[in-house]
């Protein structure tokens, strides 16, 4: 059978001849290589100071956005919590009432919105679910915390400022890749 | 009285450098690694990480002092005392530099110029022995007493090797004394270096240290893939500082034998030269500064060698002592020998 490289090579157990067998001249070519990584430039990324470049794919830490004028998209119809493998979303309904047209689009809306981060796996199932573009994956990661508590985002958490400075841009997003294969 | 204060003074401040070497020893051995694996390394704690080592230590300092239950409580403290005592002896018979007119006395900048300095330095090295022989015998645990015969068994072949590769230098230089050994270096424009006349004695020498100081690739004693952490598995806190530190004043230590026996110590070319175009004291410390440097290549060197190549096997570790090592020296010697017959 043809060979998919041209990286394997084939295993002899013949004898080994005198250089290889004094074993010097490959500590000398090993020592050699090491040195030239030595000067070589580093790939180390200074984490808190410097991020990576995270792709339009990069399924991190949720938000919840806000339609042009500053209402909640949200109507807490709940099909995110039910497409969710690991069940990590919860909340709770309330109907709005008149007067907050102002704050929720739809009449029904999320008073209670938590995800848990240590529950949910990032598989972006809830934001491909969502009727309403109420809720996107960003390229935040949750941050270390001492106790579990603490990874139960919750509404205010979660939900993106009326302020256009608050504002979490998702123009770049691109949700799973099933979308852009249909 | 003044020769005595003069030691006194030397000896203390060869002491904090040899723990300041050895301490940023530590240092460099994580940047070399890092550097040779693509990476940064150690960089936070202030500029370039250069307060790590202390941090290091305070860490080790803050870490809960663990004396298990059926270690023989007198020996488990002795093993790493006896550790860091005998690497810190080995430094008082290396000559740091050509002899001073001070005061109008003549004071060495060694310790202690005894005529057996060299025997000295391989009783010693071969009492550090002990201190891993004995934590590992005190921590009652297997893992502990199997680093450590291997480590006495890895010491007591390679010193066999490495005395007979140095009884060929003593046979040229027709002196056991360290200052003598350096001094007689100084022909050919100070590059009368013995490692040009003894390269193969070099060579085993320098293999030899490398076991010696339990460095890769002869690290068995605590290879942690088999062995935890081999002789030192069952210490935690300082005691375990001081046996991971011992190692890096070993280091230091086997990289200045080297340096004075193979490379001319002090020496450097043209020094002739430099010594009557500059005052006394300037080229002590031109001296002392050139023999720290040869030290410095060597300590990068073991560091080097490390991060290179791979462990031995038990057996293999062994074949190269008794079977390749041990014999190459006295071929060595021999040879000597016959040259020093030819010469006379
Ligand atoms: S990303 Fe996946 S696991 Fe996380 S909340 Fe959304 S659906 Fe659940
Ligand atoms: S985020 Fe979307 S899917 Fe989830 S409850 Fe709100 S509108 Fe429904």
């Amino acid at each position: 059978m043809q060979s998919l490289t041209n990286r394997s090579k084939v295993v002899s157990n013949k004898t080994m001849s005198w250089s290889e067998r004094i074993y010097l001249p490959a500590i000398l070519a090993g020592l050699r290589i090491t040195l030239a990584h030595f000067f070589k430039k580093k790939v180390t990324i200074q984490y808190p100071e410097q991020t990576k470049d995270h792709g339009p794919y990069f399924r991190g830490v949720h938000v919840l956005k806000r339609d042009d004028q500053g209402r909640e998209n949200c109507t807490a119809c709940g099909l995110c919590a039910l497409s969710c493998p690991a069940e990590a979303i919860t909340m709770v309904a309330a109907e709005r009432k008149p007067g907050e047209e102002h704050l929720y689009r739809e009449e029904k809306y999320a008073i209670e919105y938590e995800i848990n981060m240590l529950r949910c796996i990032f598989c972006g199932f809830c934001e491909e679910a969502c009727p309403k573009d109420a809720i996107y994956l960003t390229d935040l990661l949750p941050t270390s915390n001492y106790t579990r508590k603490k990874f139960v985002y919750t509404k205010d958490m979660l939900l993106e400022g009326i302020a256009p400075e608050d504002r979490r841009d998702v123009s770049k997003r691109r949700k799973g890749i099933r979308e852009g294969a249909m | 009285m003044e020769l005595i204060l003069f030691k006194v003074g030397l000896v203390v401040v060869l002491f904090l450098i040899s723990l300041l070497i050895a301490a940023y020893s530590t240092y460099a051995e994580r940047k070399v690694a890092a550097f040779m694996q693509d990476r940064i390394g150690p960089n936070r704690a202030g500029p370039i990480g250069i307060l790590q080592p202390l941090a290091d230590g305070l860490k080790m300092f803050m870490k809960e002092d663990i004396i298990p239950q059926n270690a023989n409580r007198f020996l488990f403290i002795l093993g790493p005392a006896i550790s860091m005592a005998t690497a810190l002896m080995t430094s008082a018979v290396i000559p740091w530099g050509p002899d001073l007119n001070l005061f109008g006395t003549t004071v060495s900048l060694q310790v202690a110029d005894i005529n057996i300095g060299i025997l000295y330095i391989m009783g010693v090295l071969s009492l550090g022995v002990y201190g891993i022989m004995i934590g590992g015998w005190a921590s009652n645990n297997k893992y502990s007493i199997l680093g450590s015969i291997r480590a006495s068994t890895q010491m007591i072949s390679y010193e066999l090797a490495m005395g007979m590769s140095i009884v060929a230098v003593i046979m040229t230089t027709g002196s056991l004394s360290i200052s003598q050994m350096v001094s007689s270096q100084e022909g050919s424009f100070g590059m009368g270096w013995n490692v040009f006349y003894q390269p193969l004695g070099f060579l085993i020498f320098l293999v030899c240290a490398f076991a010696e100081t339990n460095r890769t690739p002869f690290d068995l004693p605590e290879c942690e893939t088999e062995l935890v952490g081999g002789y030192h598995t069952e210490y935690s806190s300082m005691k375990l500082g001081f046996y991971l530190f011992s190692e890096y004043v070993n280091m230091f230590i086997s990289s200045a034998i080297i340096a004075s026996l193979f490379f001319g110590g002090y020496n450097f070319p043209y020094m002739q030269v430099v010594q009557e175009n500059t005052s006394q004291i300037l080229f002590a410390v031109i001296c002392t500064g050139v023999f720290l440097a040869k030290i410095l290549f060597f300590v990068f060197f073991f560091m080097w060698v490390r991060w290179t190549i791979p462990r031995f096997r038990f057996d293999q570790l062994m074949d190269l002592g008794w079977k390749v090592l041990l014999p190459l020296s006295i071929l060595n010697m021999l040879i000597t020998g016959f040259f020093i017959l030819l010469n006379n």
